[in-house]
């Protein structure tokens, strides 16, 4: 018997993880607040602790939680800083 | 095509038996090129091309036995079936052909006439136009089980989407199996007709509910419904589809006894298509994209018509802007239903408090404009509002001031529960519903004062927005 194949064919792709950084001291960081309840508190903390360790802080807000994060806003993000940390969820 | 004469013949066919001694005659006098169907020996003494695959009877829309052709130039300029006499001989140029026979014998159905073969033919035209990766299966392998272990199933078993199911699918519309109809989430897939055809098949849907399904997948792959969230959220949700419009009685739809459950063919593989779609083809699995804390069992399909006839109302999908007489689907994401039991109201005024009452709960009777709501509305309780002269406006009306409450009374932390609405809703009057989140849909048997209550997701841009489309038609 032959099946067609109802997937979308995609093979998945291995990467490797991006390498640690190496020191926060004059880094760049992103904090990305999702826009769910109470993720702002976890990142103020964050903030306030990165940039006693000297980095320094670029805040982003997604429009939604409930939609994945615009292109525009994560070529921003890209461009901006070395790493992002993202508040997931309340 | 060589020039000259062709004939296509069968030897299971008493005419192209009769018509052999005819044919040996031809071939030493003329070009002629036989086909035979079923017998490359056939018919004996005559040089014959082996046509048991049909690929020339095929091509030739050949439909009796014996077809017999003249052929100029590489174009079709005579053509005959069965035995006329007459005709053979003016196609021939030979004048006292077949003198010995009568005058003229009907000839036999061709083969590519016969059901399954006709269907196997139709499938290999069609799957000229597939692009999907074909895969062999071993001889002693079991094909349900092997979809199970390929991860394609929801739980259930899958009808194995052969190429000749997916051809005979494919009949239920006139789009081209590689437009491409939506981009699934959550990996963003492009999804081509085939694709979903190919799921439907697996879903166990008849083709004529494919042009509902192409509608179902087109509506939740945009960016209203927003079926990444649907999917990925960790509340209990998953779209609810609603039928309307002539096609719901065409494709044998249930909108009445059971209309939420169990029986219907429709009904139950037409939202599971959809589910299969967002698997296979949106990659969107639970533990991986879905996070969905519990789930619900309108997660494998939720799917019905609404009963237009029987309503006091117009139809969901005309209140929705679409022309009345036209066939529609309408996605709401929802939690599973609720029933709403009322068996005394006699009065439109009676019916809605207890409405009222129950939809108070939604989410959280602390919590105030956060989802749209589906309301199934019986033929029984249908009954009481017409009786009363209620329009779905005023039912609307009547809900959002019988569910205004002071906000005092929300916000969190009131009552000794944490949950509630934010402090500057204190000392406001609070609608728990906004009047365009209220959607009423007639539907289920003639007995029992029973309603329910779908209530949705996160309303509005932010969220999941129900979305109509109209069913385009097989053109």
């Amino acid at each position: 018997m032959i099946i067609l194949d109802p997937t979308n064919e995609r093979g998945p792709r291995t990467r490797p993880r991006a390498p640690r950084l190496a020191r926060l001291d004059g880094a760049t960081l992103g904090l990305l607040d999702i826009s769910k309840p109470r993720g702002d508190i976890f990142l103020n903390r964050l903030a306030g602790l990165l940039e006693q360790r000297g980095a320094r802080i670029v805040r982003f807000r997604k429009p939604t939680f409930t939609k994945p994060a615009p292109q525009d806003l994560r070529q921003e993000i890209h461009a901006k800083c070395v790493a992002v940390i993202e508040a997931l969820a309340d | 095509m060589p020039d000259g004469l062709v004939a296509v013949v069968k030897r299971d066919c008493s005419t192209c038996e009769m018509v052999a001694p005819v044919l040996r005659e031809l071939a030493a006098a003329k070009p002629l090129t036989v086909y035979s169907q079923d017998d490359p020996a056939f018919p004996p003494h005559v040089k014959v091309v082996d046509d048991t695959n049909l690929d020339v009877s095929d091509a030739l829309d050949v439909e009796i036995v014996p077809t017999f052709l003249r052929v100029a130039d590489g174009k079709i300029v005579g053509r005959t079936q069965g035995w006329k006499r007459d005709e053979w001989r003016s196609l021939s140029g030979v004048a006292g052909l077949g003198a010995e026979l009568p005058e003229f014998r009907p000839g036999c159905g061709s083969l590519t006439q016969e059901p399954d073969i006709a269907a196997r033919l139709a499938a290999r035209k069609s799957e000229m136009q597939m692009s999907s990766r074909r895969i062999q299966l071993g001889e002693r392998e079991d094909p349900i089980e092997t979809m199970y272990s390929r991860g394609w199933s929801d739980g259930l078993p899958l009808v194995p989407p052969t190429p000749e199911r997916v051809a005979r699918m494919l009949t239920g519309t006139s789009r081209a199996p590689a437009d491409v109809l939506a981009t699934v989430p959550p990996d963003l897939a492009a999804c081509t007709v085939e694709k979903v055809a190919i799921n439907a098949v697996m879903a166990g849907c008849l083709p004529e509910y494919l042009p509902v399904v192409l509608a179902v997948v087109e509506a939740a792959c945009t960016d209203e419904f927003n079926a990444h969230g649907v999917l990925a959220t960790t509340m209990a949700v998953g779209p609810s589809i609603v039928v309307n419009g002539p096609i719901a009685a065409a494709i044998g739809m249930n909108s009445g006894v059971n209309a939420l459950g169990q029986g219907n063919r429709a009904n139950a593989t037409i939202g599971r298509a959809l589910q299969l779609v967002i698997r296979n083809v949106g990659g969107g699995k639970p533990g991986g994209v879905d996070r969905a804390t519990l789930g619900n069992p309108g997660k494998y399909t939720l799917c019905f018509a609404e009963d237009e006839a029987g309503s006091p109302w117009e139809p969901l999908a005309v209140e929705r802007g679409i022309p009345a007489g036209t066939s529609a689907v309408t996605l709401i994401a929802v939690e599973g239903p609720r029933v709403v039991v009322d068996q005394k109201s006699r009065t439109a005024d009676s019916l809605a408090r207890s409405l009222a009452g129950c939809l108070r709960t939604v989410w959280h009777p602390k919590l105030a404009q956060t989802c749209d709501v589906l309301l199934l509305i019986s033929p029984e309780h249908a009954r009481v509002f017409r009786a009363d002269g209620w329009a779905k406006r005023r039912l609307r009306d009547e809900l959002i001031t019988l569910l205004t409450s002071p906000g005092d009374e929300l916000v969190a932390g009131y009552g000794g529960c944490a949950e509630g609405m934010p402090p500057r809703f204190a000392g406001e009057h609070v609608p728990k519903f906004s009047p365009d989140s209220l959607w009423f849909v007639h539907a289920g048997g003639s007995a029992g004062m029973f309603s329910a209550i779908m209530s949705g997701w996160a309303r509005g841009p932010g969220g999941s927005q129900p979305v109509t489309r109209a069913i385009k038609p097989w053109a």
